[in-house]
């Protein structure tokens, strides 16, 4: 493809890859300078890294050990509703943090529906704070994932090999092994490894669940670092620990996983003559569904309950929430679109890898080295919105380019030469060839920047005051207040916006769209 | 005129050579055992493809180094001669301004070249509402539209059954014959060319040689062309 026309710059994309590069490579560089090296890391920044560690390995081992029966399961049983679980299995995705913890307190926490249970028998409440809080959360996070990733590697065995297999009289055991753990084999180390870095990032979960000295990630360790005591200083040197531990495991993840999508194709159940166990896989099934769906369900109802009588901040922190996906959503396609068409000439390579490099560094980082560049020349807390847009936006670009970049690949491919031959220019091109060609995958894109803006609990923890917050800071806030009628109400509003975007921009983008 | 002036054309590491000259006006086959590099010689032709040496002229002028758009030619695919998410009209009207919007005349001429193919009623309809031999021909009322002087067939038919081909090709040599314009066309069916040229350039071991009369060609075929129809 090297030194071919293209009917299409590759200049916007490529600024746009120059200027997230710049911001995340400059707010790492700005983390780096200002780290105070002089005091070392302290005990309990080696106990943040422990349990950063720790509990990441945890949930990256419960959850695809638990995925494997489950995929299995969901990969030779046929049943009503399949697809709708299979769909389903994508929703923690798109899921607000905030809203699944409420759901897994009510369920797990001390006074939920388990603990209840246990008390009628006299048994002491569970107690969800601390480390298994934080891994049970990771799990309901990931758990559906991993599912999702090792159901697809059952899909892709040949179905000759089954039927091979069964003419060969293999029965269960024999058929696991000769072809069922070699698929795992190389399935599992992908899975477990983007599992691990994602739990290394994931910021919201424990600063619900986690805290105390014994109970605290580096990523929460910044946060108090910045909130308890100002001391930047200190939130730059551990910003810049999370960033070796994050860049590592993210280099391990694309290393380990394969390039797959967002899990087409997995509609289809596998035909195979070795029965199984259908009451064992009845089981697994019934079990991760009820595990998944039992916290929404709680949301849900004890959301309704107090939809009523919402403060007024929950609808301020509503409208604030929509105006910063709308921004997040709009910086994002300004960004990705031309980044996706640049990457998908084929010659520009770098310009992908600058959109990767938002996996390698954790908002929270993002967002330190921004403070302390903002600090200076304005006040932080005004620009909390803006920059809560912007880093969002910039956390959905790998995930977007991912949906965009093949799309934009076939387009051109397909349409290069009939444009070059009409002397179609490079702009028309863009906007009436690749854009209206790529309305599909720009919706679900869009949808998804939306909705993972809307939900994101992160920096906008670090920047915001007391007279501003997002509706997943404002709910954080009114559970920390013990309100949690007002935050369930909060949450059920939550999930209905970022479900609802989510459904709207990917509906639209799919609306009246030709093959 | 269309000359080739000892041109070697590169694919990889296949070359062909062609030096040749074709009239204004002809209407010439583009035949030669599969893989023999009649789709690459039309590629270059139009711009797609770099010369490796030699020069291309159209009338005395210079085209090796002009953009396949710049050139005063029209083309047609294997496939992808339409976009799927514009309707049949706008994929005419992109023959006679691809940038721009079209000016009420110019639908005019989009809605004349739309009927002269026989789908006046057509218009609105998205390529994929229309059936295979409808879809070539509103990709042959854009070329009407286009005004090139030399059009270039790369089997644009191939998927169309025999009886739906043979209609197609007697439309193209109908509408070539109106406007004057210079056809080239690759096929491997000595009948199609048989059936509206008048001259045929025949490639073979990395030669596309100068045109000769298509009938005389099949009446007395040299040993080459003897092995490549069998």
């Amino acid at each position: 493809m090297a030194g071919r026309t293209q009917p299409v710059s590759s200049w916007p994309g490529i600024s746009a890859a120059a200027l997230v590069a710049a911001l995340i490579l400059g707010t790492l560089a700005t983390v780096g300078l200002r780290a105070e090296t002089s005091g070392g890391f302290n005990p309990s920044d080696w106990a943040a890294l422990r349990f950063t560690l720790l509990q990441a390995t945890l949930s990256a081992a419960f959850s695809s050990m638990l995925a494997i029966p489950v995929a299995r399961a969901l990969a030779r049983r046929r049943f009503r509703g399949r697809r709708v679980l299979i769909a389903l299995l994508g929703v923690p995705f798109i899921l607000p943090v905030i809203v699944a913890i409420l759901g897994l307190l009510q369920v797990f926490g001390r006074s939920g529906w388990i603990s209840d249970v246990l008390g009628v028998f006299g048994l002491p409440p569970i107690q969800i704070y601390g480390l298994h809080g934080v891994v049970l959360a990771h799990v309901f996070f990931n758990l559906p994932l991993a599912t999702r990733l090792i159901l697809q590697g059952w899909q892709e065995i040949p179905a000759e090999r089954f039927r091979l297999a069964a003419q060969l009289g293999c029965d269960g055991m024999a058929m696991f092994r000769l072809i069922e753990l070699p698929m795992l084999r190389r399935v599992l180390p992908g899975v477990l490894a983007v599992i691990f870095a994602i739990c290394l990032t994931s910021f919201a979960v424990a600063l619900t669940l986690g805290g105390g000295p014994r109970a605290t990630t580096i990523e929460l360790a910044i946060y108090q670092a910045f909130t308890y005591d100002f001391d930047l200083g200190r939130a730059a040197l551990l910003s810049a620990l999370q960033l070796a531990l994050t860049a590592a495991a993210a280099l391990a993840a694309l290393k380990f996983s394969r390039g797959d999508g967002f899990g087409a194709g997995l509609n289809r159940a596998i035909r195979r003559w070795d029965g199984g166990t259908p009451l064992l896989d009845a089981f697994w099934i019934i079990a991760a569904a009820t595990f998944l769906l039992l916290p929404l369900a709680s949301v849900v109802i004890s959301g309704a309950l107090g939809l009523f009588e919402l403060p007024t901040l929950v609808f301020r922190a509503a409208a604030i929430s929509i105006l910063v996906a709308t921004i997040s959503t709009m910086l994002l396609l300004l960004l990705a679109v031309p980044m996706a068409v640049s990457a998908a000439t084929g010659r520009y390579g770098i310009v992908e890898l600058c959109g990767i490099l938002g996996l390698a560094a954790s908002p929270l980082v993002i967002g330190t080295g921004l403070f302390i560049l903002i600090r200076p020349v304005a006040n932080p807390a005004m620009l909390a919105l803006p920059v809560t847009a912007l880093v969002n936006a910039v956390m959905a670009l790998p995930f977007a380019l991912r949906i965009l970049v093949p799309a934009a690949r076939d387009t051109i491919e397909r349409h290069r030469r009939l444009a070059l031959s009409l002397d179609m220019n490079k702009r028309t091109f863009f906007t009436r060839i690749i854009v209206m060609r790529l309305r599909p995958q720009i919706g679900f894109a869009a949808g998804l920047a939306a909705a993972l803006s809307m939900g994101d609990l992160g920096v906008i923890a670090l920047f915001a005051d007391a007279q501003i917050a997002t509706l997943p800071l404002q709910i954080y806030r009114l559970m920390g207040a013990y309100q949690m009628q007002a935050a369930a109400g909060g949450a059920l509003v939550l999930l209905l916006l970022s479900m609802g975007v989510f459904w709207i921009l990917d509906r639209g983008g799919r609306w009246h769209a030709e093959a | 005129m269309l000359k080739l002036d000892e041109c070697i054309i590169s694919n990889g590491s296949f070359l062909l050579n062609a030096d040749f000259e074709i009239e204004t006006g002809a209407k010439v086959a583009v035949i030669g055992p599969s893989g023999a590099g009649k789709s690459t010689l039309l590629e270059t032709i139009a711009g797609f493809r770099d010369l490796k040496a030699g020069q291309m002229h159209w009338n005395d002028q210079s085209m090796t180094t002009l953009p396949p758009g710049k050139r005063p030619l029209a083309m047609l695919f294997q496939d992808g001669n339409l976009f799927p998410h514009l309707t049949a009209a706008q994929n005419v009207g992109l023959g006679i301004r691809p940038n721009g919007r079209l000016s009420d005349e110019e639908k005019e001429m989009v809605k004349s070249a739309l009927h002269r193919v026989g789908l006046p009623e057509m218009g609105t309809r998205k390529p994929a509402e229309l059936s295979g031999g409808q879809q070539s021909r509103v990709a042959l009322a854009r070329i009407l539209v286009q005004k090139r002087d030399v059009l270039l067939l790369d089997e644009p038919f191939a998927a169309l059954g025999p009886a739906l081909k043979a209609e197609m090709l007697d439309l193209v040599a109908d509408l070539v014959a109106e406007t004057g314009t210079t056809l080239l066309m690759v096929s491997h069916d000595p009948q199609d060319a048989l059936r509206i040229t008048e001259q045929t350039v025949f490639i073979t071991d990395q030669v596309a040689h100068a045109p000769v009369a298509t009938k005389q060609l099949f009446e007395n075929p040299p040993p080459a062309l003897r092995d490549y129809l069998g």
